[in-house]
């Protein structure tokens, strides 16, 4: 061996993880045909920069969430209002709108893809739906004339559902992207992956809702 | 499937454009992001030079400001420490190289989403603009510190000049800062996670790609929190809320409506990011001086796991002591005592990878690039700047030194100088491999041997004005007797600034003279390293490896192989099983 | 070997770094051994445990700190390459876990040795007998309350506070108890007497420094943080503050003088006592060159 090394003595393109850990273990693709097959990112490698993603937002939701217990315990001029009951039946959509994707998920496993449309766009118009009534909630307490400045308690409300919102809406939109996307044959990534990918993140939001749903409610 | 077995692949890009401004290239991407450092660092050190020149002469005429206020005087504070500790010592060791090699390192062609990571970049310059242009607003710069501390920074113009729309934009700044380093860290674990190339284990990454790594997931966690409360804070400005503001605060005259709100919270919000910010500084420092020591000592890292496991360590530790702060900031005394004792056990994993740098020295064959030179100044650095920290880590010890200038002189040293030793090391280190040229090397050594001079007589003096009770951020010292005496001491560190601002010229002529004129770097591996950057042309193709991927056989730092023919044996080179990389990754 | 590696091992070049870092070993030492810069005298035992545990901490982290940089002084001089092999080796478990437990044991023991002096400010409350001063921080002056004869503090509001009528901290002086509260600028405490500090701040954080005592502490807007010290030396000593509060944070300062307790309880036996020992504080002061 010589010391100046070059480029003639690489081997031939690897497909594929690494010889360490992986962080997902979905199906990882292994070795080409040893052809000058050109590497890039693969796919699975979305599903572990979703996973990412959400560590980072659950740190942003427990710093908020630890303000909002910080908050409330040093001080007297915590007012809890009563909150609007249309969250009710906005929880209900959003739990409903993760039963229909896990529907889609498996509709597409089963490569019925028209089904899996179905099921899709049905998720996408509850997530829709549920944005819809997280506004109406606001609506109905600033009739009340509960203001974002009003008390801590309508403080912290708009912020968390606002910023909850404001995730779910990238959701919808993932939603509506990959839908869209999926039927013209466009996505940059396979359709399993696009839809891995976008599952993971909104059933986390909906985990998210929930936690978020019971401080409240609780708080 | 077919098409859950193909990868997504990144074309080259084509036109002027989209190569070089608007590039997915990590390589590129590293590029901009190291002279978008450059050009804040240099921003920052003449900030610095101003206010050396206020402290020393407070009544003196100055360029740009004429006579210097004190609220001028506090402005170039906040922005110095905001430029340097978000544009500087964030931007140029892990966003800078850790994009452009990272990859390389590993293996890999590119970053996993190398379109968020053009996306990550241009935010970063955005938040660079919105900060700079805070500067040339009606107030002018925020006066509340690099730390915001509400209430200051939370209730106006009221409370002094640049509080006003200075520190919202301050505020908006931080923030997206915030969002381009969530989407740089994201991108930089995900390709360490999945995209190293074949037998390329954990083990047998080199360690800076370990501290990039361990950095990234620091980033991850801490930025996330400042957005957190960057976004309270606007709202506390601007919606009305009171989530910092209490109530009954009456500022100049005026009885604010807020009510209930704790300063503590933001306190404590803050540093549970600026503290890791510390670690997020350093660590790409730490791994490039290990690099670095290895290749020109021409020995394996000692304790290679011993130092990864240090890095951990030191992550982990550097999220829970964020506290040791506060001492002095009315935190229950209880959790203060909890948080010192965490504090003192960081000593502990800093300790051990300052003794396997040594231990990495002792019995080897040292040459003497520049990049060695300043791999050498950041181990001396590092040992002086913590073991000021052990004094502050104690409570008790930290009530005379807090908010001292002996606190200034500390974090200086480590964060600043240190990592700043960290990013020259590295710059000497890689720019043949970045721009097929080298950096002069008389030039350079100059430069080393004027800046670790400089850099010590700035900034141990403060340690002893600090002990002399000389609080930090004062814009003049003529209001306290005591301060009077002090004066020599402050000039003195005057003439050591702007000789050390002076040595920067040279480096700043050796880059640029370099880049054109500099020895071309004819031999892919000059420094006779180990590690895949240097199997690669300099500057690297698009995609690093023309196509064609390395294969990992043994572990980062092979020199001085017993029996091997040259004292370096490269990780991609097939070892036949009885050879060292057997041992590799002990 | 295209590269010319003459003068990478460079003798010159070790014995310079060898040479600044033994100079900058020394240099150190003797200033902080020689005390040519130092805390100023402790005016009283809490100072003095306070500077025994900063000697401790001194002594230890100076030892490291002449050991490492030397160390490094000698391995960058001893292992110059002048030709010679490096020694292969990836290290040794032995020393690692010898000097990871060395250095466990060091620190934490620094860290737990600091606790008694954190504790006796902290963790015990101001004793029954010790005399309230209410220090309230605003930009940019201390203000300092006493409760006088009753030993009531009057009650405040912030609604009251009008600098401009002479009542910068919002006495309500409808309150009985307020009548004889005296507030001043300049802070008098009794020698040897315990002094509960209590401490606000009426618009931003601040902080309460007096170098002497060693004692420091944010004034922080809605807290009231209670901590006590004792003045055991007569004198009169700088208050700074010591939190950034804005544009003249540098000139936010007044005096905290130790008093004999007979000469103290004269000045705060009534209102117009005090003032006129503030007065005659005031032109003293200016009357200095």
């Amino acid at each position: 061996m010589t010391g100046k090394t070059a480029i003639e003595e690489l081997e031939p393109p690897q497909l594929g993880r690494a010889g360490g850990g992986s962080a997902t273990g979905s199906g990882s693709p292994e070795g080409g045909d040893g052809g000058p097959v050109p590497r890039g990112t693969p796919q699975g490698t979305y599903v572990t920069g979703i996973w990412l993603a959400l560590a980072s937002i659950l740190m942003f939701f427990t710093a908020l969430v630890s303000s909002f217990v910080v908050r409330k315990g040093l001080s007297n001029d915590w007012v809890a209002f009563p909150l609007p009951g249309i969250l009710w039946a906005n929880t209900a959509v959003l739990v409903a709108s993760s039963a229909t994707l896990e529907r889609a998920r498996r509709l597409l496993a089963r490569q019925a893809l028209n089904d899996f449309r179905g099921w899709w766009g049905v998720t996408t118009a509850l997530g829709l739906l549920f944005l819809v009534g997280q506004l109406v909630a606001w609506r109905e307490l600033r009739a009340a004339e509960i203001y974002l400045s009003t008390n801590p308690s309508s403080s912290f409300f708009y912020l968390l559902t606002g910023t909850h919102g404001l995730h779910l809406l990238g959701g919808v939109l993932a939603l509506l992207y990959v839908g869209v996307r999926e039927r013209q044959e466009s996505l940059r990534v396979s359709r399993e992956t696009a839809v891995t990918a976008t599952s993971i993140y909104w059933h986390f939001l909906g985990g998210l809702w929930i936690v978020l749903f019971l401080l409240l409610y609780l708080g | 499937m077919a098409t859950e077995a193909h990868p997504v692949v990144h074309e080259a890009p084509k036109g002027f454009l989209w190569k070089y401004i608007f590039s997915v290239d990590h390589k590129v991407i590293g590029i901009q992001y190291y002279l978008l450092a450059l050009v804040a660092v240099f921003v920052g050190i003449f900030l610095s030079l101003l206010m050396r020149l206020h402290l020393v002469w407070p009544s003196a005429e100055l360029p740009f400001f004429g006579k210097m206020t004190p609220e001028q005087y506090l402005a170039l504070m906040t922005m110095h420490g905001t430029i340097m500790v978000f544009f500087v010592l964030t931007t140029a060791p892990q966003s800078g190289f850790g994009n452009y090699f990272l990859p390389i390192q590993i293996g890999a062609p590119d970053m996993a989403f190398p379109r968020l990571n053009m996306l990550s970049f241009w935010f970063t310059f955005l938040a660079f603009v919105v900060l700079v242009a805070a500067f040339f607003v009606t107030g002018g710069a925020p006066i509340s510190g690099w730390t915001a501390y509400v209430p200051l920074s939370a209730v106006g113009e009221i409370a002094g000049s640049g509080l006003g729309l200075g520190q919202s934009l301050w505020i908006i700044s931080i923030a997206i800062f915030a969002g381009a380093s969530l989407m740089g860290a994201l991108n930089f674990i995900t390709t360490t996670l999945d995209l190293r190339t074949k037998g390329m284990s954990l083990f047998r990454m080199p360690l800076t790609v370990w501290a990039w790594f361990i950095t990234a997931i620091l980033a991850l966690l801490a930025f996330a929190v400042l957005l957190a409360a960057g976004i309270l804070l606007l709202l506390d400005r601007h919606a009305g809320t009171s989530f910092f503001i209490p109530g009954g605060l009456v500022i100049t005259g005026k009885l604010l409506p807020h009510q209930g709100g704790s300063p503590l919270l933001w306190q404590h919000l803050f540093w549970f990011f600026g503290h890791p910010e510390v670690y997020i500084s350093i660590l790409p420092g730490m791994g490039v001086t290990s690099h670095i020591l290895a290749t020109f000592a021409r020995k394996p890292v000692f304790g290679y796991r011993a130092m990864v496991y240090a890095i951990c360590a030191i992550a982990l530790l550097g999220l829970s002591v964020w506290g040791h702060h506060m001492f002095t900031s009315g935190m229950s005394p209880y959790s203060a005592f909890a948080f010192s004792l965490l504090t003192m056990s960081i000593g502990v994993p800093s300790a051990i990878k300052t003794f396997n740098w040594l231990g990495t020295l002792w019995g080897g064959q040292i040459r003497f690039t520049v990049a060695m030179l300043f791999a050498l100044g950041f181990v001396s650095l590092f040992v002086t700047g913590g073991l000021s920290g052990l004094f502050l880590a104690q409570p008790a010890v930290d009530l005379p030194l807090h908010d001292t200038y002996f606190v200034v002189g500390h974090f200086h040293l480590i964060m600043g100088v240190a990592a700043i030793f960290g990013i020259f090391a590295a710059t000497y280190y890689w720019f043949p491999k970045m721009f097929g040229r080298f950096l002069s090397e008389p030039l350079g050594k100059a430069h080393f041997w004027l800046t670790f001079i400089g850099v010590y007589a700035i900034f141990m003096p403060m340690h002893f004005i600090g002990l002399s009770g000389h609080p930090r951020r004062y814009s003049e010292t003529t209001a306290v007797p005591f301060l009077g005496e002090l004066d020599p001491v402050h000039y003195f560190m005057t003439m050591a600034a702007f000789m050390t601002a002076a040595a920067q010229l040279i480096f700043v002529f050796n880059f640029f003279w370099s880049l054109w004129r500099g020895k071309k770097a004819v031999e892919l591996n000059p420094w006779e390293a180990t590690t895949l950057e240097w199997t690669v042309p300099s500057p690297p193709p698009h995609d690093n490896f023309l196509g064609r991927y390395p294969v990992i056989y043994r572990g980062p730092y092979e020199y001085s192989v017993p029996g091997a023919e040259k004292d370096f044996v490269p990780q991609h080179l097939p070892g036949d099983g009885r050879g060292p990389g057997a041992s590799a990754s002990q | 070997m295209a590269q010319n590696r003459s003068g990478l091992g460079s003798g010159w070049v070790a014995a310079a770094f060898a040479l600044i870092l033994i100079l900058l070993t020394f240099s150190t030492i003797y200033i902080f051994v020689g005390r040519v810069w130092w805390f100023p005298e402790p005016a009283n035992s809490f100072a003095e445990a306070i500077d025994k545990q900063f000697g401790r901490t001194l002594f230890i982290t100076g030892v490291v700190f002449f050991f490492a940089q030397l160390g490094l002084a000698y391995v960058i001089w001893r292992y110059r390459d002048r030709g010679q092999r490096a020694h292969y080796s990836h290290g040794n478990n032995v020393l690692e876990v010898l000097w990871t437990s060395a250095t466990i044991i060091l620190f934490l023991g620094l860290g737990i040795a600091a606790e008694r002096a954190w504790a006796s400010l902290h963790f015990q409350g101001a004793s029954l007998g010790a005399l309230p001063v209410e220090i309230t921080g605003k930009q940019f002056q201390w203000y300092f309350r006493y409760p006088g004869q009753d030993g009531q503090f009057g009650r405040t509001a912030p609604e009251l506070i009008d600098a401009a009528v002479g009542n910068p901290l919002g006495v309500d002086y409808d309150d009985p108890a307020a009548q004889d509260d005296i507030v001043s600028q300049l802070m008098a405490v009794p020698r040897n007497q315990e002094i509960e500090v209590i401490l606000r701040s009426q618009d931003v954080t601040h902080s309460f420094f007096v170098r002497e005592l060693r004692f420091k502490q944010d004034a922080v807007p809605g807290m009231t943080i209670r901590l006590h010290f004792r003045g055991e030396k007569l004198g009169a000593y700088d208050i700074v503050c010591a939190e950034l509060c804005g544009q003249s944070h540098y000139d936010m300062n007044t005096k905290l003088v130790v008093m004999p307790p007979d000469e103290f309880n004269r000045i705060v036996s009534s209102q117009d006592e005090y003032y006129k020992w503030e007065d005659e504080f005031n032109t003293d002061v200016e009357d200095r060159p």
